[in-house]
């Protein structure tokens, strides 16, 4: 027995050759929120989906609470919540009865009814799946995932495509979780998301762990500062370059998107602005902030945008 | 639980679960209200598709009335005593084998299976689920037919009680035949070639089956190509106990029994739930 909620080492899975998972090893420990950051195609569903018992790995040792999820599946999916990326409904039941059938499968379920109310669903408990919104169907998926009262849940990317308000609820709903002991493991690719609710953030790139941590620990990375700001493409920054510190550094990180980095003083920001000043430019959002876990992301899996 | 403890959530009317209350406490259900749960479900879907409520319930029918006041067939015997048998035997094809076999392709597709086999409900409880909806609806179609044979003049041979329990046995024996062609359809195929096969099917089965004319009216090859298939078996079967009145016949019981037999088994091997 391990005292952690899920264990997996060396995790390998390939499609038809290709490597979707490629010795892939992560520690979860219990109570709190572990979220699996990645660029869509990195590996994060068919990781989890081995974690879940769907799918079998090549190679590598999963435990989920101690246990193999294939052969003890039976002991297993009474203590573990699932939440589907899509799907998962019999189209024509309504939400309700969908949420009622989950919990008779359970031994304590939570009440579907109040259930429905606390995600925002009391208006379409009476709506068949198939009629309901997209975002309705995110939340309805969470609920089934957490009705039976699990000790560990598995959300894939449980705010995909909610709008803000939805997105904010079920922030929401998975605090409350955590506060209340049960373990939550969820994939997102919203920066944003990860910060905000996990304990410690695992990146993950083709098939593979690139870094791990609390958001925290992630992005004091770089201990400096760093100054950003946004103007007219393409600006001459060699010449930013000369009249700054030599330790620090100058990037145009996007078109437009300007960035130095290093010992953030009064002294520099004036030598930048009077750059600007001196290049006829105005900055705009000019601000002087901490890496962001969005920093860290682009410059672990780069920012080339991915087939 | 009680409602009270749940309090208000921010800046809305919506009550979030107490902490206390979302503390895990997890347990499969007993599974005889997993069991109740789910057939309970599945009925209730069942009746409320408006397809399988033609399939089902007016196609029949709507057969039996039609081929009793019209007459295009020529059988031996009374019509409505030949008819009765044939579209009993129909409607549990309907229901176990082209009704089950779509539904649970278009569940495979949508992930249903995939959802509920994350939680606590064991495959077969699923599956138990299911057979139970499909012998509710069976009975349904058995009780509107009996009722419309009745009103059209149809006149049962034989003893009542033991032509009552062998045409129970039979309707068994028949769903476990049909559900297993289903299945095996629906665990393999695409949900939308599942819906291709198992309409075909139905037609080539009502066809070969000794449905609304007696097979002796086909060609000596589709004769004995038909006298395999479960749909004549079953239907000369019923034939058997209810035109006849002499009892269960042993060949039909037998081609049931291996196409049960053969269906169950090979569907459970190759079944694939996502």
């Amino acid at each position: 027995m391990t005292d952690l909620a899920v264990e997996v080492v060396g995790l390998v899975k390939s499609y038809s050759g290709v490597r979707a998972v490629d010795d892939l090893s992560l520690a979860v420990p219990p109570d709190q929120v572990t979220a699996l950051l990645g660029p869509n195609g990195a590996g994060k569903t068919t990781a989890i989906e081995i974690c879940e018992g769907f799918r079998r790995q090549d190679g590598g040792l999963v435990r989920v609470l101690g246990l193999d999820p294939r052969r003890d599946g039976r002991r297993l999916r009474p203590r573990v919540g699932v939440m589907l990326q899509d799907g998962g409904a019999y189209p024509s039941a309504r939400a309700g009865e969908m949420l009622r059938l989950l919990a008779a499968h359970s031994a304590h379920p939570l009440d579907p009814a109040l259930l429905l109310d606390a995600l925002g669903l009391a208006t379409c408990a009476r709506t068949a799946y198939r009629r309901l919104s997209g975002g309705q169907r995110q939340r309805l998926s969470f609920a089934l995932a957490i009705v039976g009262r699990p000790e560990l849940v598995f959300l894939d990317e449980p705010t995909a495509g909610l709008d803000v308000q939805a997105r904010r609820l079920t922030w929401e709903m998975i605090e409350l979780l955590r506060e209340s002991g049960v373990t939550v493991v969820l994939t997102t690719h919203a920066m944003d998301e990860a910060e905000r609710l996990a304990d410690s953030v695992v990146i993950i790139d083709r098939g593979q762990v690139i870094a791990a941590g609390t958001p925290a620990e992630l992005t004091r990375g770089g201990a400096e500062g760093q100054l950003r700001f946004r103007a007219a493409p393409a600006l001459d920054i060699d010449q930013l370059r000369l009249a700054l510190p030599t330790s620090a550094r100058v990037t145009e990180r996007t078109s437009g998107q300007y960035l130095v980095e290093g010992q953030i003083d009064p002294q520099l920001l004036a030598t930048v602005t009077a750059w600007c000043a001196s290049n006829g430019v105005l900055p705009e959002d000019l601000r002087v902030e901490q890496r962001s876990l969005e920093d860290v992301f682009i410059d672990l899996t780069g920012s080339e945008l991915r087939a | 639980m009680t409602a009270s403890s749940w309090r208000p959530g921010l800046a809305d009317r919506r009550r979030l679960p107490a902490v206390a209350e979302l503390r895990p406490a997890p347990g499969a259900a007993p599974l005889s209200r997993m069991l109740a749960a789910q057939a309970l479900l599945e009925l209730r879907l069942t009746l409320r598709r408006g397809e399988s409520i033609l399939l089902t319930l007016i196609i029949p029918v709507g057969l039996l009335a039609f081929f009793t006041s019209v007459d295009v067939v020529a059988v031996d015997g009374d019509r409505v005593d030949f008819l009765v048998p044939g579209v009993l035997a129909l409607a549990v094809m309907s229901s176990a084998f082209t009704g089950l076999a779509i539904a649970t392709g278009y569940e495979r597709a949508y992930g249903v299976l995939k959802r509920l086999g994350a939680s606590p409900l064991p495959r077969s409880i699923l599956l138990a689920g299911k057979i139970l909806a499909v012998l509710a609806v069976e009975a349904l179609q058995v009780l509107m037919l009996v009722a419309v044979g009745f009103a059209l003049g149809w006149n049962p041979h034989g003893p009542a009680v033991p032509a009552i329990a062998a045409v129970a046995l039979l309707v068994l024996l028949g769903t476990a035949a049909f559900a297993g062609l289903g299945l095996l359809l629906a665990g393999t195929l695409r949900a939308e070639a599942t819906l291709a096969a198992a309409n075909g099917l139905w037609v080539v089965f009502l066809l070969l089956g000794g449905v609304i004319f007696p097979l002796s009216r086909l060609p000596e090859g589709l004769q004995t190509l038909g006298k395999a298939l479960p749909t004549a078996a079953l239907s000369d079967a019923l034939r058997s106990v209810l035109e006849a009145g002499t009892g269960l016949p042993v060949g039909d019981v037998a081609v049931l029994v291996a196409w049960a037999a053969a269906g169950l088994s090979l569907a459970a091997l190759t079944f694939r739930w996502e």
